[in-house]
């Protein structure tokens, strides 16, 4: 699967590309049975695929390799290329030479958007990386307000005043429209590139596991169709079927358990960056990566070779995450379909040749990435934290009159005051 | 100004009020006439309307005045109120009844993620305020603890299963109205549940900030008309053709000054400067603040007394000002490309003779998002770090950790202050 830089564009959704290239060519033919075991073409194209497949991946895994920073860079060009397609889908030609300007203020928006977004992911990090230098320190702690940082709220009532000076009569609508579209579009941009980013600054691992579940998925959905698949599976995407989706749900499930043993052992995939440097990374291992031995419960049959595993604790989460990667997560990949279904789209853009744009790849991963952000901050991050970690951390982050503040409200809090 | 109990909704109902006033004239005489001279000056049955809408602005602003009187909760559950009636005349916006004959089902997806929205955006500002609430009850503290810690997991699932159930309704040749009114569902939460959020965070850290923007909204749109009314003769905007420049000077300027005097007027009542800690109704004691302490200004020479004056009122009115200012503008603009594009009168008919919620609302959501932030930025001392420790204190630690945490602060604290 070509991982397309950090981007959760798995190749997984470039496999259901290549289903849907076929389907719309059987579709076109008046092919009743457009399932991909009865294409002609499938080897041929297989091969072009798996070409371009290797290449993606061996980007992937050098921009990983290169750290942090690189990854969360390709992110954003990816976000951008995204954005770019996406505000160009429903714009209409004629309706726009009326209204100059008007693509300018959707990227005012994405620059609203970028600024409060990484304003807050990053402020802390940058905080730390800056923190030799008084005035960038102070700058960067300017974006750093929990709900909404002023700055980002007034450019954004900038742009919104922009959009109601240039409003034209009998324009109203598609204005209106292209208003819509572009918080739309920007939220599930955003949304799940935040996600993306927040999860590689608390390791690679965070990022890397869940979009390789998806393209495991996906590449073992197209395998298990390819060889098996009869059933169809959902009428918004004729090509998929139920073998492949429960061969690919198996498969996915148990290589999370085994990806996620791997891929723990890497201090510089577990490690969490608590700055912007590049350098290597040092930190003392999580509980949740440190081996511990683990007996196979009885019933498993006798000619099984082994009884005791060393198993990470994370590998069992891995385990959760695999399952949504496999049942949940190409609901993505229906909604992009159904979207260009909807719209009469054949590809969300042409940036990649023959496999369509950016869109295309990421449809699944988006819903992923969210869903790996939030089951590490519900699930995981909490438990790391102990009684003497925010101790520290309320001694160096604190004020003696903030801690005074912290010490009296915890105490109203838990009754002791 | 109609202050309609729309609770802490933050629209003021007043100015809608006349704001519907404006409108209905300008559909009623504007609609398709070329004629530009149709000021509400050259409008001769206005005297009468005039009188029907004073009369209901009174019951308003009665009714307003008593849920401010009852308190926060009260307040808030306005609020809440108004932002389910105000989804519905919006959900109800753009739906085609021929479609939905054939999707059963499908409004009650609208109403799943609206409720999804409502607990994630109470959950998270009200998360303190209830923890405060339940400190006495041991049990109920751990059932609320874990609640808060797994909120976003919760509010994720919802949505997701939101997600999925959208997915699987999906029907064919019906699927661009299913993705429209999808986009259009997530536009409405969030333009409502933004602005709500933010009005009920004001009025948790102080009635005052969430009366006062409200009051000047509805008195800039009280003398907007008023001014339009006697003196209004040059056209505004071309979106609003009743607006004019007349009556928004001179509306900009007689806000200003009762921004200033209003604060102090407000400034004096505890009840409405004190923020309010946790979700009870009882009275309020506090400390207010420097910023609602009187401070002596002697004015220049030409005014020959010294004026005692709350310091916030100098901020407040000057920068509330110029919001309501920018947000004059963008109030009639709002309102009116609405009403072109889906050919209505006005947004819905809960409120007789005034149009909809959202005729209400619609400067309000502007005014509350830029008083809290106002308030955030330039008010509260920021104690970020505070809160943000004290969310992972509340969601990753135990009850008995916790206890630990506060013993071992305690004794650090009391080190350094005897050192």
């Amino acid at each position: 699967m070509e991982e397309e830089s950090n981007v959760t564009s798995s190749p997984s959704t470039r496999l259901r590309h290549r289903k849907r290239s076929s389907t719309t060519e059987a579709v076109l033919d008046g092919n009743p049975s457009p399932l991909l075991v009865n294409d002609q073409n499938k080897y041929k194209s297989f091969m072009v695929r798996t070409y371009s497949t290797i290449w993606m991946i061996g980007g992937f895994v050098m921009v990983v390799y290169m750290g942090h920073l690189y990854i969360t860079a390709m992110v954003l060009v990816i976000q951008i290329f995204m954005a770019k397609e996406l505000f160009n889908l429903l714009r209409k030609a004629p309706e726009d030479k009326c209204l100059p300007g008007i693509k300018h203020l959707n990227w005012h928006f994405f620059f609203t958007a970028m600024l409060f977004v990484y304003g807050r992911i990053l402020s802390q990090r940058l905080a730390n990386t800056v923190t030799a230098d008084q005035f960038l320190y102070r700058l960067a702690k300017m974006g750093h307000d929990p709900l909404l940082s002023s700055d980002t709220l007034i450019e954004y009532i900038a742009g919104f005043m922009w959009f109601i000076l240039t409003l034209k009569k009998k324009m109203y609508k598609y204005q209106f429209g292209q208003y819509a579209w572009t918080h739309m579009i920007l939220i599930v941009v955003f949304t799940q590139s935040s996600f993306t980013v927040a999860n590689i600054f608390e390791g690679i691992f965070w990022f890397l596991l869940p979009a390789s579940l998806i393209i495991i998925n996906d590449i073992f959905a197209y395998i298990f169709g390819f060889f098996f698949g009869r059933t169809p599976l959902i009428k918004l995407s004729p090509k998929k079927t139920w073998e492949g989706f429960v061969g690919a749900s198996v498969t996915t499930i148990i290589s999370a358990f085994f990806l996620a043993n791997i891929m723990g052992r890497f201090p510089w995939l577990t490690c969490p960056r608590q700055d912007l440097s590049t350098g290597w990374l040092q930190c003392d291992a999580d509980p949740l990566f440190k081996p511990e031995p683990f007996t196979l419960p009885a019933w498993i049959p006798g000619w099984f070779p082994w009884k005791e595993m060393e198993v990470l604790p994370v590998q069992w989460h891995a385990l959760c995450l695999g399952l949504f990667a496999s049942i949940i997560a190409p609901f993505g990949g229906f909604f992009a379909s159904g979207f260009k279904r909807a719209f009469k789209i054949k590809d969300f853009g042409d940036s990649i040749p023959g496999h369509g744009g950016i869109t295309d790849r990421m449809d699944c991963q988006m819903v992923m990435a969210v869903f790996a952000y939030i089951y590490l901050q519900s699930f995981i991050v909490s438990q790391s934290v102990s009684v003497d970690k925010i101790l520290d951390q309320i001694l160096t982050n604190l004020t003696l009159e903030e801690q005074q503040a912290l010490f009296t409200r915890l105490g109203q809090m838990i009754g002791y005051s | 100004m109609h202050k309609e109990n729309t609770g802490d909704a933050p629209s003021a109902p007043t100015p809608r009020v006349l704001h519907h006033r404006k409108r209905n004239f300008d559909a009623v005489a504007g609609a398709g006439k070329p004629n530009g001279s149709h000021l509400l000056v050259n409008d001769k049955s206005k005297y009468k309307s005039f009188l029907i809408r004073a009369y209901s602005t009174v019951w308003m602003i009665g009714g307003f005045a008593l849920i401010v009187y009852l308190g926060h909760l009260y307040i808030t559950a306005m609020v809440v109120v108004l932002q389910i009636f105000m989804a519905r005349e919006l959900f109800n916006l753009l739906r085609r009844t021929h479609e939905d004959k054939q999707l059963p089902g499908f409004r009650l997806l609208n109403w799943h993620f609206f409720f999804t929205a409502m607990l994630f955006v109470y959950g998270r500002i009200l998360s303190q305020r209830l923890v405060n609430t339940v400190t006495p009850d041991k049990v109920l503290y751990r059932l609320v603890t874990s609640l808060i810690k797994y909120h976003m997991a919760i509010c994720y699932s919802l949505y997701i299963s939101g997600f999925v159930w959208f997915i699987l309704t999906l029907k064919k040749k019906m699927y661009k109205y299913q993705f429209s009114q999808y986009a259009w569902t997530h536009m409405i939460l969030i333009v409502v549940f933004t602005q709500s959020s933010f009005t009920v965070a004001n009025i948790f850290e102080g009635i005052f900030w969430f009366l006062l923007p409200a009051s000047l909204i509805v008195i800039n749109d009280i003398f907007a008309y008023i001014c339009g009314f006697f003196f209004g003769r040059t056209p505004l905007i071309k979106l609003s053709p009743k607006k004019t420049w007349e009556g928004f000077i001179g509306a900009s300027i007689t806000t200003m000054i009762s921004a200033f005097l209003l604060a102090n007027i407000m400034g004096r009542f505890l009840w409405l400067t004190c923020p309010r800690e946790d979700l009870s109704t009882g009275w309020l004691q506090c400390d207010p603040g420097p910023l609602f302490k009187q401070e002596t200004h002697a004015l220049p020479g030409w005014i020959s007394n010294w004026v005692r004056l709350d310091t916030v009122q100098y901020w407040n009115s000057y920068t509330s000002n110029l919001h309501c200012f920018l947000n004059g503008k963008r109030r009639f603009t709002l309102q009116l490309p609405w009403k072109e594009i889906s050919v209505l009168p006005d947004f819905g008919d809960s409120i007789p003779g005034h149009g909809g919620i959202t005729d209400r609302m619609d400067c309000q959501m502007v005014m509350a998002v830029f008083a809290y932030i106002y308030h955030q930025s330039f008010v509260v001392p920021q104690s970020l770090s505070v809160d943000k420790l004290l969310d992972q204190i509340i969601t990753s630690l135990t009850l008995e950790e916790q206890q630990a945490l506060f013993t071992k602060l305690g004794q650090m604290l009391q080190e350094v202050i005897g050192s």
